[in-house]
């Protein structure tokens, strides 16, 4: 038991935050909720079955500018956290994580620790997957997805539930010059998934959120999942510690991926 | 007037439907999802589903359509209208919400001028529908003036009874199409229709709510709370079945090009945005009072009609438990 209600509770009654990120008993399964003062506590649970990611509502400016903020924080959260952090996009000294044990984790040093000690939740299901396409010829492969995103129809929910995509402008919201058309078709779509995936380079946490919410179904973790692996095979290690993929150039990079 | 019809005459009613030129639009079932799709043959079709992922509304309102094109010319322009050439088209298997659904979206589609392009597609549609034997939590169809048997919008509406269907034929376009193929019915059972139907509860009354709401406008609080976990994602308004907020989009290739209408929703925050850099409605809290309101509040005041069927899709679909249903009951 990490007692989660408490420890929110205790924090507001010592006046040190205005909002906590928590989750509460929902239609199926538990829901994201917040609580603005200590009786609001009362409802907060985490345990394994809260799903989705709550790091997605640090970056809300109208949920929690200018506020100290509580947060429940599950495994791959936190990684999300520790990136929002080196993104430049937390403060230290406005959080108050908690992880699912409980425990609080005051600093980025302690969330990355806890992270390399902990085993890194393992899907099974999204392995067996991703092992199936990848073991696909590239015209079987391109079928799959062409059948699979041309059900997309542009409701954006897998960015609206990413905690990295916080832009307030997203690329396919410009329109001079208009990248990407945003009318939902197969090419369309397509073009919105990889310039998706390209942005989640060495910054994605695994977490499957994308494809979770996702109303029609297409496993579009399966691309930041690619996208992660190659990351990890051309640039290696823990990819947290270095530069983004997608904005740090070295002129020594391997280019043997692009062609 | 009712009708009785057996499972194996309705798949050979559909078959000579499909046969004789007509396309059917129907609920196939892939994996853990069940979505309407054009079928090749009646097999395909599944009827297992309490509700399907989206309405079957893209039928008259495609989430992408040409309005016309255009041809630039040394120093002139020429547009070519076009009008929907859509096949005579049958909607098999949609739910009595779905079937009503299109009550609110062809009101707004009629609201000041009537739009060409939903009028003829909705013109050489056929829907027959079928009567809920089953529910979840989260529909409730029967607080927005609706039902598991309705048989509003429906052009004929079949109830599953022991081996067949009792068969409602509802408009003179279902009287036609079963004549047609009148050797497939039979002369309809006393039954009590009701027993076969799934029981749902009902949350709400629906003109209590439209009352409550006309005076929460300006609630910001309220608003807020209701809206915080909203990720303002446009989930709940495409699987909608009488949402029909869309943008204009511009296909251009240079010298023609085609204007096109494609699916919206009033929770983006680009909806309401002005070129001028105003937003009238910048907060998710401001947008999600527009989709209550709109639904609940404007559309019964302005089209007599109520914007929402109790399908549930939306709180199916949203990644956070937006349940409308909860958020109308607890408001």
């Amino acid at each position: 038991m990490n007692n989660i209600a408490e420890k929110a509770k205790a924090l507001f009654d010592r006046n040190e935050i205005d909002i906590f990120i928590g989750y509460e008993k929902g239609t199926r399964s538990p829901r994201p909720s917040f609580a603005s003062n200590a009786e609001e506590t009362n409802r907060l649970i985490f345990d394994e079955t809260c799903s989705g990611n709550l790091a997605v509502y640090l970056t809300r400016k109208d949920l929690v500018g200018g506020k100290k903020v509580g947060i429940a924080a599950s495994y791959h959260a936190l990684i999300n956290i520790a990136q929002l952090f080196k993104e430049n996009q937390l403060k230290e000294e406005n959080l108050y994580i908690f992880n699912i044990a409980g425990k609080q984790l005051a600093s980025v040093e302690e969330i990355r620790q806890y992270l390399s000690e902990t085993p890194f939740p393992s899907n099974p299901g999204v392995i067996e997957l991703y092992n199936k396409i990848e073991a696909m010829s590239r015209e079987e492969r391109w079928k799959f997805w062409s059948d699979e995103l041309s059900k997309c129809f542009k409701c954006y929910a897998c960015r609206s539930a990413c905690p990295m995509c916080y832009c307030t402008q997203c690329i396919v919201e410009v329109n001079r010059p208009q990248w990407i058309q945003p009318w939902a078709s197969p090419l369309n779509n397509m073009e919105w998934q990889i310039n998706r995936v390209m942005h989640m380079s060495g910054r994605c946490s695994g977490c499957g959120a994308c494809s979770a919410v996702c109303p029609v179904g297409i496993p579009i973790h399966l691309l930041t999942h690619k996208v992660w692996a190659a990351s990890m095979e051309h640039f290696g290690g823990e990819v947290t510690d270095k530069g983004s993929t997608l904005s740090t150039f070295k002129p020594d990079d391997k280019e043997s991926f692009i062609l | 007037m009712n009708k009785y019809i057996s499972k194996q005459s309705l798949t050979n009613f559909l078959a000579k439907i499909k046969e004789d030129g007509k396309r059917i639009f129907a609920p196939v079932a892939k994996g853990s999802k069940t979505d309407f799709e054009w079928i090749e043959s009646v097999n395909e079709i599944s009827l297992e589903h309490i509700q399907t992922t989206q309405s079957a509304k893209s039928i008259t309102f495609p989430r992408t359509e040409k309005l016309f094109s255009y041809k630039k010319t040394e120093g002139d322009i020429t547009l070519q209208d076009y009008t929907p050439n859509q096949l005579e088209t049958v909607v098999f298997g949609i739910h009595p919400c779905d079937a009503a659904g299109f009550r609110p979206l062809g009101s707004i589609f009629n609201w000041d001028t009537p739009d060409k392009h939903y009028n003829e597609r909705k013109k050489q549609t056929i829907l027959i529908s079928v009567s809920c034997t089953q529910c979840d939590e989260y529909c409730f169809c029967t607080s927005v003036n609706g039902s598991p048997g309705n048989t509003e919008g429906s052009d004929i509406l079949l109830t599953p009874i022991k081996e067949g269907y009792l068969a409602e034929i509802i408009t003179d376009r279902g009287k036609e199409l079963t004549d047609q193929y009148g050797n497939l019915f039979e002369p309809a059972p006393e039954i009590d229709k009701e027993e076969y139907l799934a029981k749902v509860p009902v949350h709400f009354n629906v003109n209590e709510i439209t009352e409550k709401l006309s005076g929460l406008f300006n609630n910001e609080e309220l608003w807020k709370k209701q809206s915080e976990r909203c990720l303002g994602c446009g989930a709940c308004a495409f699987v909608c079945p009488t949402c029909a907020c869309f943008d204009i989009q511009e296909n251009d290739k240079g010298n023609s090009g085609e204007r096109l209408r494609c699916w919206d929703s009033c929770g983006f925050s680009l909806f309401t945005l002005h070129t001028s850099g105003h937003n009238p409605r910048s907060t998710q809290s401001q947008r999600w009072r527009q989709r209550l309101m709109h639904k609940f509040s404007y559309m019964p005041d302005r089209l007599s009609v109520v914007g929402c069927t109790g399908c549930g899709r939306c709180s199916r679909a949203c990644p956070v438990d937006m349940n409308i249903c909860e958020q109308l009951t607890t408001i």
